[in-house]
């Protein structure tokens, strides 16, 4: 089989995979998993900067809850239909992501780093400061009756976990879609040396902001997802906290790799899971196996399939 | 004599092993097959132990498990034992609302529980209604009154915001003075002290004089002062979080001995002791107080009864370690909730999760709930319609570095009109 097919089966054979696990999997799980997809497409947007085109953001919170907040902020202060609002997110996303591209894609490498993680910091005390509307730190519930879309209640699991895989799978195939078109491999190109990939006649700034827009973008689609499917929008998202995860994930699963991010996500989440219902040190736990992973898989797991079995894997 | 050659072989041993050990705790399952209604009632505590409301939830994690093993020795709930199974959420509202979808789905609780800090009960709310999980939570926030979350969520057992603000205002104006700076943390609970206490202290006659709201993430304080009005007669102050030691020491080498009178809440100087190096300057303020930690004079026998289930002393620190200093004006929440629930559970006949709706309209037929061992604090008026306890409060004056109770109000002070009404909701 060409290594394009045994991609495009490997990822499609992902969605029908977790198609079929709606209908088998027991009801904590299958929450969990629907709540797994919506953070891996936040990964995915993550990994289109980090992975794709080697920008290490710490700020991609930011994005998250542009979306979140531009969803959750006009249906609550609106009452604007749930459709529109979760456009008018990913929109505020990707405005978001335009302004701070065209900033700080002005520094590179440790500088780009701060300057991401300062306006992330500025975006989180921007939340709290406008505290009438946002309700600060505490947040506020999107209710049971403003997330019905189309007449399909987003509260419902089975709807729930449906939107999520939605979510994702729009969000992987973008990726899929990206690493093969002309404007994916350049982003390559600039991660691999950003200097050859000047020198050969591309406009790095051009592209870098690019890849920051539809990184902030499908993390924001991420974001005003999860706000509406589980009914809250709250600072948090907003917090550090929320932009060192997408970077954890992405390297648990495979930095540079199209279904890395989901691994890392789902890696991720079982493993604090797990280990929290069996003992109160759950994080030390889950550091001990984060080392153990950088030390025997510094390529993330999906990395290490690409590096042992499947060498065709994007 | 005949002699057995035969040697057990060492999977044979274990068989016998095996069946041995099983017979040996048959009555076990004897109890738990023969009789469901006798299996524990398993109350699913989300209680934070990481994050920053890990000195609270270790607090709350001692009186609940002192509850719940009182309500064990008198019989458990409907002469089921409860069974508390705790999770930590992180005090992060999404891992807070895994933790109830892990209640409800994954260790088949009955109830949820115990959910202090606002931004995780609001964070899980909606999911324990969507779950069709009682979710009963101790966390003193507006949001259950307000009508933000849903008819599955309850507050029974601890006061919230609103009601404690509005019931000092009158001691405020008629002991310590009408003008009045606030100083408070710039995010939701300062602007909750901000609203609501500008509007009960202007119903008293007094006012405001100024506002001054302080970042976050602040860590000097002292150039703030200089925005203290001159002719202000009272400081309401709120900060919370860790640098609330350098808030009051600036404070005081900004005023030095000519202070204003000082008013605070003790959600800063929860879990601290109040004689702590530093605190000096407090002495002679009041402050705001759930439940006095310091036993009164005239302790009432129910107090004295919790102090010692819980394991504090007459200073409201740990009996085993007199400088592990306990959230009292917080965790008899707990206490009080459990006691709640198993009032609502033996009203309602609750058999199981079938009976889960029955139970919130039980909770929500209550009304007086009598001061007694059950509730400690003080006695309560329970509001079905707002899910909200109202009860007394308590001021407290820092008197020779113990905090000496000055005022109790009255319930009525604390009760405000009905925002909501959660039983118009269908289950």
């Amino acid at each position: 089989m060409r290594d394009g097919r045994k991609t495009l089966g490997l990822h499609l054979g992902l969605l029908a995979l977790l198609f079929a696990l709606q209908f088998v999997l027991p009801a904590y799980h299958h929450g969990n998993l629907a709540r797994i997809m919506v953070l891996a497409a936040y990964a995915v947007g993550y990994n289109i900067l980090f992975g794709y085109t080697g920008l290490l953001s710490l700020g991609h919170a930011l994005f998250f809850a542009a979306g979140m907040y531009g969803m959750g902020l006009l249906v609550n202060q609106t009452g604007a239909a749930p459709l529109a609002a979760l456009m008018a997110g990913v929109i505020a996303g990707a405005l978001v992501a335009a302004a701070l591209g065209v900033l700080a894609l002005r520094t590179e490498g440790v500088a780009f780093m701060i300057v991401t993680l300062m306006f992330a910091q500025a975006g989180y005390l921007t939340v709290l400061y406008f505290g009438a509307y946002t309700r600060g730190d505490e947040g506020f519930v999107i209710q049971q009756a403003q997330r019905v879309m189309a007449g399909i209640d987003l509260s419902d699991p089975s709807n729930r976990y449906f939107a999520g895989l939605l979510v994702f799978g729009l969000a992987m195939l973008i990726n899929l879609w990206l690493v093969r078109t002309r404007f994916g491999r350049v982003l390559i190109a600039i991660r691999e040396n950003e200097e050859r990939a000047r020198m050969l006649g591309y406009d790095v700034f051009v592209h870098k902001l690019g890849a920051v827009v539809l990184s902030g973008t499908i993390s924001a689609m991420a974001g005003a997802s999860y706000g509406l499917l589980f009914g809250y929008v709250g600072a948090s998202f907003a917090s550090v906290q929320y932009s060192i995860f997408p970077l954890l994930w992405v390297l648990l699963g495979g930095a540079g790799t199209v279904i890395g991010p989901f691994l890392g996500t789902l890696f991720m989440f079982y493993l604090i899971d797990l280990s929290s219902g069996l003992t109160t040190a759950y994080m030390l736990i889950a550091g001990v196996a984060l080392v153990l992973l950088t030390l025997f898989a510094p390529q993330g797991l999906a990395g290490e399939l690409r590096n042992r079995v499947w060498r065709w894997l994007p | 004599m005949t002699k057995s050659n035969k040697t057990p072989t060492r999977r044979e041993a274990m068989k016998t092993l095996a069946l041995g050990a099983g017979a040996a705790s048959l009555p076990l399952w004897a109890r738990y097959a023969g009789a469901q209604s006798s299996a524990p009632i398993r109350i699913g505590f989300q209680v934070h132990r990481t994050g920053i409301g890990a000195a609270y939830g270790r607090w709350y994690d001692r009186t609940t498990t002192a509850a719940a093993a009182l309500i064990n020795e008198g019989g458990g709930i409907n002469g089921r034992p409860v069974e508390i199974i705790a999770e930590d959420d992180g005090t992060d509202p999404k891992r807070g609302a895994e933790v109830v979808e892990k209640f409800a789905t994954q260790y088949n609780c009955d109830i949820g529980f115990g959910t202090l800090f606002s931004h995780v009960v609001i964070g899980s709310a909606p999911r324990a209604g969507e779950l069709k999980l009682p979710y009963f939570v101790v966390s003193e926030g507006h949001h259950v009154a307000s009508g933000m979350l849903n008819r599955y969520t309850l507050q029974p057992g601890i006061t919230d915001v609103k009601s404690q603000v509005q019931a000092m205002a009158p001691f405020v104006a008629n002991t310590l003075g009408k003008k009045v700076t606030m100083i408070f943390p710039d995010f939701a609970f300062g602007h909750d002290h901000r609203d609501y206490f500008t509007a009960a202290i202007e119903a008293q006659g007094g006012q405001v004089l100024e506002h001054i709201a302080i970042p976050p993430t602040e860590t000097s304080f002292t150039k703030y002062f200089p925005k203290i009005p001159r002719d202000t007669e009272v400081i309401y102050h709120v900060m919370v979080g860790p640098a609330v030691l350098t808030f009051v020491k600036e404070l005081g080498e900004f005023f030095g001995p000519q202070r204003p009178e000082m008013f605070g809440f003790i959600d800063s100087l929860e879990a601290v002791d109040i004689s702590s190096p530093g605190l000096e300057f407090l002495e002679g303020t009041y402050f705001w107080e759930g439940n006095p930690r310091q036993a009164q004079a005239d302790q009432s026998p129910y107090d004295a009864f919790y102090r010692e289930r819980v394991g504090v002393d007459a200073n409201g620190a740990s009996v085993d370690d007199a400088r592990d200093v306990s959230t009292y004006s917080h965790m008899f929440g707990c206490w009080e909730t459990l006691h709640v629930v198993k009032a609502g559970m033996e009203a309602a006949g609750y058999a199981g999760p079938q009976d889960r709706a029955s139970l919130i309209e039980a909770v929500e037929a209550m009304t007086d709930m009598p001061h007694s061992n059950a509730h400690p604090q003080g006695a309560k008026l329970f509001n079905g319609k707002t899910h909200q306890v109202f009860g007394h409060q308590y001021i407290t004056k820092v008197t020779g570095g113990k905090l000496l109770l000055v005022h109790t109000t009255s319930i009525e002070d604390t009760l405000y009109p009905d925002e909501a009404d959660y039983t118009t909701q269908a289950f």
